[in-house]
């Protein structure tokens, strides 16, 4: 019988394929006393070599699909799983002590993991993670449970989780997952996000696909309407089958927009870009028509791995995309990670507020060996396109005024050893915090563009955490507090004569759309499969008319009233 | 016994790749193979004996091994110390 789940449509798309469930399982260990020590022994060396076993299949999995330095660390896991200074103490203290298995592994690796954490070098104090991911491999086989290993999938699957990390995400292979459903989150969480940059169906927030879903049934993720269908019969299957047929129809509708440029019915211009998170991302863009990216968001670089990316490798990176843009604007958000992103290899102390934290522009204004290698590495990639700098997370002039500075000194030193930088590198910042978005008339003197970062910026004003589902009603995009705010931004850019765009999740919404063109936004960065869509919308509206709506809709009192306005005049 | 001193060149010092190929090397040997820096010494068959010295740049270190195989032992070592960019 078929069974429909409700969820928050993240990310648009039909998936039909089998359940796989990606599980961070309870290791929990807790101290017994064992007589047969022998058998214990036994126990936990069996245990040790499932775990080898596992590894060698990720690590040859991982060699031929992610490539030899992603499957490195694989080898040193294995290494760990036969190093005598480990295994020897454990089976001692089995021996000695009459402790369980289990007991004595957490007791030794904690001891490892203590003393790797405590070294004043950033590099050792990552490798304390090594020990804590081989050391759950043990655990799980020694407490029976399982855990997930998504590079292991080899079948076409949907990804059933209660949440889904960028770690997590960064290890899934495109070509198998199909699509994914959780069961906290929202738009605008990390999980949805990814989906759409990965042109996967999702629906998040369901609150039970993780208690409802077995591992390897038929499940269908409709990321048009939000709904997860488990087990569906024949009938439900036909039906849904015919509606994913109907979808990718209008996705051919949109593609032949794709070499359009983006004008209003009264022919002004706008421009539509794309956000992105690797590489890979830009044939996506390119494939939906984008006349730019607008938000690349390094942080993925620095994820999914077990330390710093080099120059040289963030290098490579910014040049691909820069290439492959042929010329197109590229801006590149310097490293955002704090929040709701962490780095476990930074070991950075767990924090109670972290979106009010230590986290993007102030970690690295702090951390300046990370920020200067990402500042070299992008220089050093400016001449092989069209490259704009933008810092997240400034919320006073001060900040911006240091981070452009380091930049500054990087290039001099750039220059200085003879190597090619460009002089046409735009430097802005991302208007997230309300204390710039009120002082952009200021900031606008000195930065090159502006571009507004809805989510956060939605979610400090209303000071709602975009994570927390019992506060989701605050987050409000249409509220006329925040479309003031928006506002402010772009004039004080065109009173300079500066550029704003937006890159939040608002940027490619319906409803938004219209506002924003009247508000005289210049550039609207999206998730790259909602630009043919916005550039359908766009065609038919003219910026002039809506413009003259401008201050009927600022002095607004209320969301529903500016969305009933909306809908009645400019969506029909 | 055999022992030979080296002089890490390498920017990011002795760090997963190179050390994973050197304890792997070593594993292969029956000689009991030793590397010393800065007054402690490590089991050179051990990855997180090697790692917990957190050797770095201009670092100088000593690999001493000790058995029938010794300077084969000895011999491979420089091999992917050279191989690997690692020091001279």
């Amino acid at each position: 019988m078929s069974e429909v789940i409700k969820g928050i449509a993240a990310s648009a798309g039909i998936a039909i394929a089998k359940s796989f469930r990606l599980e961070h399982p309870d290791l929990t260990v807790e101290k017994q006393t064992i007589t047969d020590k022998d058998a214990e022994t036994k126990r936990f060396e069996k245990a040790v070599n499932q775990s080898k076993q596992e590894l060698e299949l990720i690590k040859n999995r991982a060699n031929e699909e992610l490539g030899e330095d992603k499957a490195a660390i694989f080898s040193a896991h294995l290494l760990v799983l036969e190093d005598p200074e480990l295994l020897n103490p454990i089976k001692d203290k089995i021996n000695s002590e009459g402790v369980n298995a289990e007991f004595a592994l957490q007791e030794v690796a904690n001891m490892f993991i203590t003393m790797f954490e405590g070294m004043d070098n950033e590099y050792m104090a990552e490798r304390a993670s090594d020990i804590r991911d081989v050391t759950k491999r043990v655990l799980a086989h020694l407490l029976g449970v399982t855990i997930s290993n998504p590079s292991l999938i080899s079948e076409e699957v949907i990804i059933i989780a209660e949440d889904l990390t960028p770690s997590d995400t960064a290890q899934l292979n495109r070509n198998y997952v199909k699509g994914f459903t959780t069961d906290i989150g929202g738009r605008t969480s990390h999980s949805a996000i990814m989906a759409r940059s990965m042109e996967i169906p999702a629906v998040v927030g369901t609150k039970a696909v993780t208690s409802t879903i077995e591992d390897g049934v038929m499940v269908i993720v409709d990321g048009l309407d939000g709904d997860v269908i488990v087990n569906p019969t024949e009938e439900v299957l036909a039906q849904y089958r015919q509606k994913k047929e109907q979808y990718e129809a209008q996705k051919e509708e949109w593609a032949k927009l794709k070499n359009e440029k983006t004008v209003t019915s009264d022919g002004q211009h706008v421009e539509l870009a794309a956000n992105i998170g690797t590489p890979e991302d830009v044939k996506g863009v390119l494939d939906n028509g984008g006349e730019g990216v607008g938000l690349y968001r390094t942080e993925f670089l620095y994820m999914g791995r077990d330390q710093l990316p080099t120059e040289d490798e963030q290098f490579e990176s910014y040049k691909t995309v820069l290439e492959k843009m042929e010329g197109k604007p590229v801006v590149v958000r310097t490293l955002d990670i704090g929040g709701d992103k962490e780095l476990p290899y930074l070991n950075l102390p767990k924090e109670l507020n972290p979106f009010l934290g230590f986290r993007a522009i102030r970690l690295c204004l702090e951390e300046q060996d990370i920020f200067r290698t990402q500042l070299r590495a992008l220089l050093r990639a400016s001449t092989y396109g069209n490259l704009k700098i933008m810092f997240p997370m400034i919320a006073t002039l001060d900040e911006f005024r240091q981070a452009k500075a380091i930049l500054l000194e990087e290039k001099d030193k750039l220059v200085a050893d003879g190597i090619a930088v460009s002089d046409s590198i735009e430097v802005g910042i991302m208007v997230e915090i309300p204390s710039t978005a009120v002082l952009a008339d200021q900031f606008a003197k000195e930065v090159d563009f502006f571009s507004i970062g809805t989510n956060d910026l939605i979610q400090y004003t209303m000071a709602a955490d975009r994570m927390n589902e019992r506060v989701s009603y605050l987050y409000q995009p249409y509220s006329p507090s925040i479309l003031r705010l928006v506002s402010m931004v772009i004039e004080a850019a065109h009173k300079e004569g500066k550029w704003a765009g937006m890159c939040g999740e608002m940027a490619g919404d319906q409803i938004a759309i219209p506002i924003l063109l009247g508000l005289g936004l210049d550039e609207f960065s999206m998730s790259a499969t909602s630009i043919l869509p916005a550039r359908t919308q766009i065609k038919k509206l003219s910026k002039a008319e809506i413009a003259s709506f401008k201050e009927t809709i600022l002095s607004m009192s209320t969301t529903e009233e500016v969305v009933e306005f909306v809908k009645e005049k400019f969506m029909n | 016994m055999a022992e030979k001193t080296f002089k890490i060149t390498s920017d990011s010092g002795i760090h997963a790749r190179p050390a994973t190929l050197l304890v792997q090397a070593a594993g292969q040997f029956n000689s009991d193979i030793q590397l010393e820096y800065n007054g402690k010494s490590v089991n050179l068959k051990s990855i997180m004996g090697v790692m917990s010295l957190g050797i770095g740049q201009g670092a100088e270190v000593k690999i001493v091994a000790e058995g029938a195989d010794a300077d084969a032992a000895i011999a491979k070592l420089t091999e992917i110390m050279d191989k690997e960019g690692l020091g001279e």
